[in-house]
């Protein structure tokens, strides 16, 4: 339910909605789409990446000297939770062909095709239970050209131009041309896509598309590709073990410098163990939960960026680690959902964004950041937004008008969870906008890779959103579901391949050790000790008061990290 | 530091109070004046705690860290399950913790985890009838249609319907019913016939994705011209161009883009 002072807006919004439809029902775009020099401008001048503190050179690592957000340098130059010296590495506790680190939709596709096409042995060690990821949270569709007026290639243009141009080209060839190969492995698999009455895909556009490309599963394709994934994997007990609540914490190389596994780190026993593995792949996801200027996220409890300092400490190389995306559509009211995803899929299907005088001000589906820096354009600028009771800004989004455009009850099934969620605080998205605002959603970057999944550090495999280079430095919509299945499975095919080859020399952790030493050198003083794991949502005074953190963020680890660093205190 | 969730929020674009350093229930302070607090208890133990807040953030407001019982939280993973009665009132409810908001009074404790055994299958050995439930989860024979799943579920789904329609082999039915279960168990928790709900459920969408869903008809034919190599010119005219020229073509008025 909407505080009173709402009523004003929301009344020009209601009144302003029989103008709005006859321009969304003509071909033309009912806000005129921004040219090249216009999304330049709103970039420079809105975008959170944009701020004049958002990003510093790294002081340490493969990317020394490079300028990174903020956060993600300070998290690289922090501290490991283990010393060599304390580790004994001659009798691993877990061997594998596979270590799979991170229970996702990339870490279950790769263990399903490390299985089915080379009978690879995999171990999936994940941090909360499998499935809990980002994976299983997207709502509004996956792209894949299999429309008959659109193509791969037209799907490849769009990525680039979304991306700004700095997608690296093989691993946008490879998303773009496996994705209707993957609809269809999907739908072998049991997943349920929504189709038309003669059996074809359901296609909608998203910001972004020049062709409608989104294929759907309502507004849940998350957990209905996720729950296949994960009850795939399930029915595989023999070579597919699953290690829950039980996240690694280093990798380990071998004295050829390649990667042979892992120390994963039990939350519950505290136990550390050492996995000896053939191959490892890192489908850790990304970091929405470290608040990245302190926005929201629309992300899962888990997504603190592991992969990617373990990975950056041993050695390999990261891209595109300066761009952050916030999701235009952010719930902004009320507070209890503030920064909830609400999916790409309403604009795609006809919602408008509107000021706080029901009026446009963007082309609805314009790629994320662009999007997304408009929205703080026309609040923090143009005085356009509407203020929540608790402080926030937001616009309107214009749901309604979904239903006069597609028919009654278009929106109750379409988007029903949606619809449930709302109404749980009184608020019916059948007949009532909703209040947006950006929030923190998505890892453009990543560790590098290329088209087989391969980074600088031979047996080290990533996919997913913990890497980066095909999305450049904006992905579109519906992307991401495609990117963690095409390169889950290229993943699990690549490292299975190289798995049935290799012959791993002595465990070392040297680089963690080397690790240190350069800390030390740069001079950098820091208490953080990372992974992350999980963030900490407790008040301040509460964590004033827990002495055995000092100040430290990484839970489930009570006085373990005076253990390991008696020299921090 | 900056990696803290309750960042400074600072700088100039950052959003000034609401976005940029969250007043949400999860980042307030003990300390804050004028918000009005609510008595519940975690386990057992009485806790203040924002009166508007969920479950969860009232859990975490508390000081604890969730280890078991949380996910995306957001309403779509399930690890939140959540038991609890409220002041003057003897029924045991169910909720998730993200999305049910704290009462006066409450007293709560979030489930771990639901045992449940997950038939093990071969997708493709399955008929997509009724003989594929008494293969893998013969127990939903056991229903008393006592209805208590569904007034269990915090999804408000009609679970028991969807058992009945398991029964009888219904599984299009199955998949309209279930299509936005997830999987916490509450259901299979208070099942006094012991059914594990959300497997069936999970089952019976697999079973219809693979065989009841109709065919798309382009999908086979573009999938052909992929392997058939296409569109393998195009790809290569396209990943040879800067990026200058790749942004010329993209920014192209759509009429010219179209007769290519």
């Amino acid at each position: 339910m909407y505080p009173d002072y709402m009523a004003e807006s929301l009344r020009k919004v209601a009144q302003t909605r029989p103008r709005r439809l006859d321009l969304a029902k003509t071909p033309d775009p009912v806000f005129p789409p921004m040219n090249a020099d216009e999304r330049t401008a709103v970039l420079n001048g809105f975008h959170p990446d944009f701020a004049t503190d958002a990003r510093r050179p790294v002081r340490v690592g493969p990317n020394r000297g490079e300028v990174l957000t903020t956060e993600v340098a300070d998290l690289l130059e922090s501290h490991s939770w283990l010393r060599s010296d304390r580790v004994n590495l001659d009798r691993p506790d877990i061997e594998t062909d596979l270590l799979i680190i991170g229970g996702g939709g990339a870490g279950c596709s790769a263990a399903l095709v490390a299985m089915q096409e080379h009978g690879m042995r995999s171990v999936i060690a994940t941090k909360l239970r499998i499935g809990d990821a980002n994976s299983m949270m997207s709502e509004g569709g996956m792209q894949a050209a299999v429309a008959r007026d659109d193509s791969p290639p037209r799907h490849y243009l769009d990525a680039i131009g979304g991306g700004h141009f700095a997608n690296k080209p093989e691993l946008v060839r490879a998303l773009t041309e496996d994705a209707p190969k993957i609809v269809q492995w999907l739908e072998d698999l049991g997943v349920v896509w929504d189709k038309e009455p003669d059996g074809s895909l359901q296609v909608l556009h998203g910001g972004g598309t020049s062709r409608k490309r989104m294929l759907s599963c309502r507004d849940h394709i998350g957990a209905m590709i996720m729950r296949t994934l994960m009850d795939e994997v399930r029915n595989h007990p023999d070579l597919i073990t699953v290690q829950e609540f039980m996240p690694a914490v280093e990798l380990l190389l071998d004295d050829a410098g390649r990667c042979a596994g892992a120390v994963l780190y039990n939350i519950d026993s505290e136990e550390f163990l050492i996995v000896r593995a053939k191959a490892t792949v890192i489908t850790t996801g990304g970091f929405g939960r470290l608040h990245i200027r302190g926005f929201d996220t629309t992300n899962h409890y888990g997504a603190t960026g592991d992969g990617l300092v373990m990975a950056y400490r041993a050695g390999a190389k990261l891209i595109y680690m300066d761009s952050v995306q916030y999701h235009p559509t952010g719930a902004a009211f009320p507070e209890q959902i503030a920064g909830f995803l609400v999916t790409e899929k309403v604009r795609g299907a006809g919602g408008q964004p509107l000021n706080k005088d029901g009026e446009l001000f963007v082309f609805p589906r314009e790629p994320r950041d662009i999007e997304a820096s408009a929205f703080i354009r026309e609040c923090r600028h143009h005085a356009g937004g509407i203020e929540t009771p608790s402080g926030r800004l937001g616009v309107w989004l214009d749901i309604p008008i979904i239903d006069q455009l597609h028919g009654a009850g278009f929106v109750a099934h379409h988007f029903a969870a949606h619809h449930h969620k709302f109404l749980r605080y009184k608020i019916d998205i059948t007949q009532e906008p909703i209040l947006v605002y950006p929030s923190l959603h998505y890892q453009n970057g990543g560790v590098e890779i290329n088209a087989q999944c391969e980074t600088s550090i031979p047996g080290l495999y990533v996919a997913g959103e913990a890497s980066g280079g095909v999305h450049g430095r904006n992905r579109l919509m519906g992307n991401s579901v495609l990117d963690y299945n095409v390169f889950g499975q290229r993943a699990g095919r690549f490292a299975a391949a190289y798995a049935a080859e290799v012959k791993l020399g002595r465990m070392t952790m040297a680089h963690v050790e080397a690790h240190e030493r350069e800390l030390a050198a740069a001079g950098i003083d820091t208490a953080l000790v990372t992974p992350v794991l999980l963030p900490s949502y407790a008040p301040e005074d509460v964590q004033s008061r827990q002495w055995a953190k000092r100040g430290r963020l990484n839970p489930g680890a009570t006085g373990l990290r005076n253990r390991l660093h008696p020299e921090l205190g | 530091m900056a990696i803290a969730c309750a960042s400074d929020g600072s700088a100039d674009l950052a959003p000034a109070s609401g976005q940029g350093a969250p007043r949400s229930v999860h980042e307030a302070s003990h300390d804050a004046p004028h918000e009005e607090m609510v008595t519940v208890y975690i386990m057992g133990q009485a806790c203040q705690v924002p009166a508007t807040a969920t479950i969860m953030g009232g859990i975490e407001y508390a000081g604890h860290q969730i280890i078991r019982g949380a996910g995306c939280r957001e309403g779509y993973c399930g690890a939140c399950a959540t038991i609890y009665r409220v002041a003057n009132d003897y029924r045991v409810r169910t909720g998730l913790a993200c999305t049910t908001l704290v009462e006066d009074g409450m007293t709560l404790t979030q489930i771990p985890s639901v045992p449940a055994g997950k038939a093990i299958y071969s997708i493709a050995d399955l008929k997509p009838d009724v003989s594929a439930i008494a293969q893998t989860y013969p127990v939903v024979f056991r229903c008393v249609a006592c209805n208590t799943c569904t007034r269990s579920c915090p999804q408000d789904l009609k679970v028991m319907d969807y058992v009945q329609a398991a029964k009888r082999g219904d599984i299009p039915a199955i998949l309209d019913l279930s299509y936005y279960c997830v999987a916490c168990g509450l259901c299979m928790l208070r099942c006094p016939a012991e059914i594990t709900q959300p497997l069936v459920a999970t089952l019976a969408k697999r079973l219809y994705g693979r065989y009841l869903s109709k065919k798309s008809p382009e999908l086979g034919e573009r999938i052909a011209a992929i392997e058939a190599g296409g569109f393998d010119e195009e790809y290569r005219g396209l990943m040879a161009m800067t990026p200058e020229a790749l942004s010329r073509r993209y920014y192209a008025p759509a009429d010219d883009d179209a007769e290519d």
